[in-house]
């Protein structure tokens, strides 16, 4: 199973690819529209890439508006301890 | 003569932008018109092997991060980033700062032929490969014909109106026309108008061979677009974007803007005779020549150059030069005419502003860029610039577009006298 670090890692890479975001900024802190500025549509494209590489099928539902790093993080870990 | 027609307001160019196969900025482009270098060479983009036409003048070295963040250029077709890149190198030229007063009353009028067609291609092949989830989040919004016009507003904060005019290679001029009435009319102070397109993929050549309109000329990309020449053998596709800052002469006087040239008459009609030829004798070429010199409120015989809209295509370059003659006559002998096209090849939407823009180049420097590959002229009689740039005192230019669907756009511009 993956760690949280590894989890933030591969989500960093996937904010980089898709937002140009510095990977340092992708700390499990961080709200995705608050500060990462990472909107709605953004937020579609970033999902369908994790459940690409984790390997995992992600619910959008699950994600709130203030939405954390770590909360995505978590959902994902969830999806994956109960594979 | 000008006490017949109602006052109106007039229009300026205080600002230009280009990104096309022969330079990545007004500067670097004319350069190349004037040196008479071809930007077409043999499509390394995608596989050509079974397509008859595998030459293209496609836009080469263009680092979109040089324009506007990850997040922007990743979510839109070429087509659009380069309406932006275009749009940023004009707004800048113009010195104009678009603040929270005048943003209201600037507008934004992109035209484009074929829009989004790498996204639109990718969309097909990933539904088919990926399945709906393989869609990505913007393709609704990046696939459509306007957002291009939606980018460059986000970009400078325009909020006057917006879209993309879209009369296939017409669209440019069409652009700048239907711009050059909102300022005109009243509606708005500036606007950044012109065409973009990069209909440079598989499916838009494989559509345009099989409409029997590109020159397959593979061998020798060099000399595959020869307009106005009896050897021609069909159009070579391009891409590109062209944008002029239009401004209302009066505003763009007292904040001391640059003014390059005046926008003075514009005429568009349709030959309603077939979906790709042109009428025989080129009656909607005429009427929107006619239309735009009357509008300019000029005589033929005031024009001192012609940007032809020089296709390279059998059916184009003789109804064009008919139609001109038709409508200039004797003078159709003396004025140049020459096809830019020759160099840039046929960047669709974005043909006619980019084409627009070294009309005004012609008036400022005196110099009429060359028709190359023109060894055999079509017309004796007529003078289409062969081979090399030629010095003319050009006060007025008039610059031609005829589409498919029988589109027809002219543009005339005038040296700025205020």
């Amino acid at each position: 199973m993956n760690t949280t670090e590894e989890i933030r890692e591969g989500l960093a890479d996937i904010l980089q690819e898709v937002a140009g975001l510095p990977q340092a900024e992708v700390q499990l802190d961080k709200s995705f529209v608050n500060d990462l500025d990472v909107d709605s549509l953004l937020m579609v494209e970033v999902v369908v890439a994790a459940e690409e590489r984790f390997g995992v099928s992600i619910s959008e539902d699950d994600l709130k508006d203030g939405s954390t790093v770590g909360d995505l993080v978590r959902i994902i870990q969830g999806v994956l301890a109960t594979v | 003569m000008s006490s017949e027609y109602a006052p109106r307001r007039r229009v300026v160019i205080t600002g230009t932008g280009v990104i096309s196969p022969i330079g990545l900025s007004t500067a670097a482009f004319w350069e190349s018109l004037l040196a008479g270098r071809s930007g077409i060479r043999r499509i390394e983009s995608f596989d050509v092997s079974d397509l008859p036409t595998q030459i293209a003048a496609q836009v080469r070295g263009f680092d979109p991060e040089q324009y506007m963040p990850r997040k922007v250029w990743r979510r839109i077709d070429p087509f659009a980033q380069y309406a932006l890149a275009a749009a940023i190198e004009a707004v800048e030229a113009a010195k104009i700062e678009i603040d929270e007063e005048l943003a209201p009353r600037v507008g934004v009028q992109i035209g484009s032929g074929y829009g989004a067609s790498t996204v639109q291609q990718q969309v097909t092949l990933g539904l088919e490969q990926k399945g709906p989830r393989g869609i990505g989040a913007f393709t609704s919004a990046a696939s459509a014909i306007d957002n291009a016009a939606g980018e460059v507003a986000i970009r400078f904060g325009a909020k006057g109106p917006s879209g993309a005019i879209s009369t296939a290679c017409a669209s440019g001029t069409s652009a700048i026309g239907e711009a050059m009435r909102w300022i005109q009319y009243g509606t708005c102070d500036v606007v950044l108008a012109g065409g973009s397109d990069d209909s440079v993929t598989r499916s838009d050549i494989a559509s345009a061979c099989s409409a029997r309109a590109l020159s397959r000329r593979n061998d020798d990309p060099e000399h595959a677009c020869r307009p106005f020449d009896r050897e021609r053998d069909g159009f070579i596709m391009a891409s590109g974007a062209g944008v002029l800052v239009l401004e209302e002469a009066d505003r763009a006087m007292r904040r001391g803007a640059p003014i390059l040239a005046e926008l003075v008459g514009y005429g568009a009609s349709t030959d309603a005779h077939h979906p790709t030829a042109p009428h025989p004798e080129g009656a909607g070429a005429q009427q929107a020549l006619r239309a735009a010199l009357a509008d300019a409120r000029i005589d033929a015989s005031d024009v001192d150059y012609v940007n032809a809209h020089g296709t390279s295509t059998k059916l184009n370059d003789q109804i064009e030069t008919l139609a001109i003659r038709k409508v200039f006559g004797e003078h159709a002998t003396r004025v140049p005419i020459s096809s830019t096209k020759s160099m840039t090849g046929h960047m669709i939407g974005a043909a006619g502003a980019v084409e627009a823009i070294a009309a005004i180049h012609a008036i400022r420097d005196g110099v009429v860029p060359p028709t190359v590959n023109c060894f055999d002229p079509e017309d004796t009689e007529v003078n289409y610039v062969p081979h090399t740039a030629q010095e003319h005192k050009v006060d007025i230019a008039v610059s031609n577009s005829f589409g498919f669907a029988g589109h027809n756009a002219v543009a005339v511009l005038r040296a700025w006298r205020p």
